[in-house]
């Protein structure tokens, strides 16, 4: 018998492990269809600067077949990019690094390639920068993955309009989505506070997800990758691109934090030529430089490409939502594991309204401003949640809820549905310590809330009682008026 | 010094450490056991040294402090006024004012701590407890309460006895014709003695004590042994219990440790003793469990050391059995008056 063996392309090849991505079952699909065209809006209205004005919406087509309509306020993609933004896998220039929510570059393709085989229906996407509106119908050939450009239009824009709109129809399951759909909006505005999502439901029901903060983040920088950063594939990417370059020059130009004092010592060290062509190296080679590479002392990754939440408007969202009785955001400085810059946001909120889980802890993590909703088990903040000593800071059982927030240009997913944070051991500290200073800082509040808690009571006591000792004595003693016990309260509360 | 002159200097006392700008406190004799000593000379308990400062600059103290004044402040109004309250009464009266009880064991707690903080047993401060002992006898008295002031009772009265109230705890007597006083632990054998008229026979005042005796029963009975010389006797159960009842009308009630409790200590318990069980050919019953582990307590008792109770003690633990007054009626209805008591009294 004769193997046949195929090459198959990366559309392909997602296409047959859908469940790689997070599309495992309907409800699961339902759920990342939403997101993935969501997400794919609120980078876009960050790249343009503005303050995001998200409309989803959701209704039945026929049985299981859905349609779902996204329309955002940025600036769309340039017209001649349209098809590729949306009808072809890991689109975008992987040679610059800057952190987005859509980090696989799969999104918006993934989300209209389930589509399109479940519904066998076009998607419809129109884009405008204020000007004329241009309309594309695409489906996505998934065998080459190259979109398919069905049909293309372009109208006068009335109302001054600007952003993308996506049309899709998927089978999914709403009704078993919904739960985690709406905790998915919901927190969606606590990780973007600038952001208003509204979204209607299958049943017509409107909800709409306001914002908190009235600013929008200043929007990440792209920045080259750290030596630290790289793997095999995108260092032989890295010298295809530069192979007239010397290597020196190479170095430079091709990552951060390397100066040509920097690039000349390194290449010293690892014994390569300055001067000889990237060209030049062999497989072998690159290995080699790699390895070097992977030894030298580089200065740490820069981490302006990273944009977190930001501590104000962390607190204004989580206010807004919870309403508690105390809240702290810790920001951490910024980390690196294995040459990814990343910075940890942690959130403690005490006494809590609206939290499903009552008297206790409950957490909500977010990576690079998307909530994370499903796998929570598994998940890196769980565990260090779950092995907190919170009996050290915490006596009395209470509606807490913990927020963390990851943002990196590679966050360390566990998986392409990104649901769940691995744990490298620099992450892990980075949240632990986080946590911890929330907690001292809660502790703090605690105490005094005690201490204020207790003078009530014992002014309290006092007021009560001792007017009345001094009445009840003055009549056994036979006198006209009681003693006066006024400094005696105000003197008694005050004690320790 | 008089009980409404106590309660003014308590309250004084208070009224002064406000105007010093002190939380007010009191030094209550402590209650607990380990201050409660027995006392060979005087036969009874007493109080050690140790006080509990009960101070209103412990919030703690704060609630108890003002039911304490409560208690004095009520008590005070109660004599003034001649009125009585049972102990129920105060835990329920407290409802209408600022200091509430949370159940009437606290209340009787407070009472009891004002007793000890003023050496004054709660009857003098117009509180009584709800039980009440009965007695019939050959004694006129007359009473004091408003109201009663000219009203004389002779205590033949009625063939049920009269109550041991208030109201007679504090009359006067005026005519006695008996010689001696026999309080009774059983109803029944009360009823027996009436009715075989043992008041004349042997010129007695019976007290019923109904089970362990009241203070106001052993007060009357103390009355009537100081005031009237008449001696007392107590006749109960042959078991360790009715030994027991007679003990504490003899030694007075280590419950009691923290007030001058009345005690007679030349009253004599004249049975059922354990002897009597064999010598009298009484029907008997083999001690329970119950009855052993009391034989126990009272074997360790300081108040059991005399050669008289050490023998009875030693008795019941030898027969192991014990019997009923009405175990006599086994000889007849008349037995009791005919022989047994001749025979005791003597």
């Amino acid at each position: 018998m004769q193997a046949i063996f195929e090459e198959i392309s990366v559309s392909d090849f997602f296409y047959r492990n859908r469940e790689l991505a997070g599309f495992s079952s309907p409800s699961r699909a339902t759920y990342m269809v939403i997101r993935e065209v969501l997400e794919n809006s609120l980078d876009a209205c960050e790249e343009a600067g503005v303050l995001p004005n998200v409309k989803v919406s959701l209704s039945t087509v026929e049985g299981k077949v859905y349609r779902l309509t996204v329309k955002d306020n940025g600036f769309g993609v340039p017209v001649e990019e349209v098809p590729y933004a949306f009808g072809k896998f890991l689109y975008g220039s992987k040679f610059r690094l800057k952190q987005s929510r859509g980090v696989f570059g799969l999104g918006g393709a993934m989300a209209l390639l389930y589509g399109q085989v479940t519904s066998g229906m076009p998607a419809r996407v129109a884009v405008s920068d204020g000007g004329d509106i241009f309309e594309f119908k695409l489906r996505i050939d998934v065998e080459r993955n190259e979109p398919l450009v069905e049909g293309r239009k372009r109208r006068k824009n009335v109302n001054g309009w600007h952003g993308t709109f996506v049309e899709m129809f998927f089978k999914g399951d709403y009704p078993k989505a919904e739960g985690k759909i709406i905790q998915y909006l919901q927190q969606t505005v606590i990780a973007s506070p600038h952001a208003e999502v509204e979204f209607i439901d299958p049943a017509g029901r409107q909800r709409v997800f306001g914002r908190s903060v009235e600013e929008a983040p200043s929007p990440p920088v792209e920045v080259l990758p750290h030596p630290h950063g790289l793997d095999v594939e995108m260092l032989r990417r890295l010298v295809r691109r530069h192979g007239s370059k010397s290597l020196l020059s190479f170095m430079v130009k091709s990552f951060q934090r390397v100066g040509l004092a920097t690039a000349k010592r390194f290449l010293e060290e690892a014994g390569f030529s300055p001067y000889q062509p990237v060209s030049s190296l062999s497989d072998r080679d690159i290995l080699d430089l790699l390895d070097a590479m992977r030894n030298y002392k580089f200065p740490p990754p820069d981490a302006k490409c990273l944009s977190p939440i930001g501590r104000d408007a962390l607190e204004a969202a989580i206010r807004k939502m919870f309403d508690p009785d105390f809240l702290y955001v810790c920001q951490r400085p910024p980390s690196v594991y294995r040459g990814h810059p990343f910075i940890v946001e942690v959130a403690v909120a005490y006494g809590c309204k609206n939290v499903e889980a009552g008297n206790g802890v409950s957490l909500y993590r977010f990576a690079n401003k998307i909530p994370l909703v499903y796998d929570a088990y598994s998940d890196v903040s769980m565990k260090v949640v779950k092995r907190f000593n919170w009996s050290s800071y915490v006596s009395r059982p209470a509606a807490i809820a913990v927020f963390t927030h990851i943002c990196s240009t590679r966050v360390p997913f566990k998986t392409a549905g990104k649901e769940c944070v691995a744990d490298p051991p620099e992450v892990e500290r980075e949240i632990e310590m986080g946590l911890r200073e929330c907690c001292r800082r809660l502790k703090t509040f605690l105490t005094g809330k005690i201490e204020v808690e207790e003078h009530g009571r014992r002014m309290k006591a006092y007021r009560r009682y001792l007017p009345e000792i001094a009445r009840l004595a003055a009549e056994l003693a036979g006198r006209d008026k009681p003693p006066s016990v006024a400094d005696l309260i105000e003197e008694g509360g005050a004690w320790r | 010094m008089e009980v409404v002159e106590k309660l003014k200097r308590l309250g004084e006392e208070i009224c002064t450490q406000i105007e010093r700008g002190e939380y007010p406190f009191l030094d209550l004799p402590s209650r607990t056991t380990n201050n409660i000593v027995y006392d060979p000379e005087r036969g009874r308990f007493t109080l050690g040294e140790a006080k509990i400062r009960r101070s209103t600059s412990n919030l703690k103290h704060l609630r108890s402090f003002t039911q304490t004044v409560w208690v004095a402040w009520i008590a005070k109004r109660l004599v003034e006024e001649g009125k009585t309250a049972t102990l129920r009464d105060i835990y329920y009266l407290a409802e209408s004012y600022k200091v509430k009880f949370k159940d009437q064991q606290e209340s009787d707690s407070i009472v009891a701590d004002l007793e000890a903080l003023l050496g004054v047993p709660r009857e003098k401060l117009g509180i009584f407890p709800e039980e009440r002992a009965t007695v019939y006898g050959d004694l006129t008295i007359r009473y004091n309460m408003p109201g009663y002031e000219e009203h004389t009772l002779k205590l033949t009265a009625s063939p049920d006895g009269v109550a041991i109230g208030p109201a007679l705890t504090n009359a006067t007597f005026e005519d006695c014709g008996a010689e001696k006083v026999v309080m009774v632990e059983s109803g029944g054998m009360f009823t027996r003695l009436i009715e075989e008229k043992a008041h004349e026979k042997f010129k007695a005042i019976l007290i019923h004590t109904a089970g362990q005796a009241p203070r106001s029963a052993r007060q009357f009975a103390y009355r009537l042994n100081r005031e009237l010389n008449l001696p007392v006797y107590i006749f109960t159960d042959g078991d360790p219990w009715g030994a027991h009842i007679a003990m504490v009308v003899i030694s007075g009630s280590a419950n009691a440790a923290h007030i001058d409790d009345v005690a007679i200590p030349g009253a004599r318990w004249i049975g059922i003793l354990p002897a009597d069980i064999e010598e009298y050919r009484l029907p008997s019953e083999k001690f329970n469990e119950k009855d052993w582990k009391r034989l126990g307590e009272l074997t360790a008792d300081p108040r059991y050391q005399s050669p008289f109770w050490r023998e009875q003690l030693r008795k019941f633990e030898e027969t192991g059995r014990k019997a009923e007054q009405q175990a006599l009626s086994a000889h007849g209805l008349s037995y009791v008056t005919e022989k047994y008591l001749p025979e005791k009294i003597s």
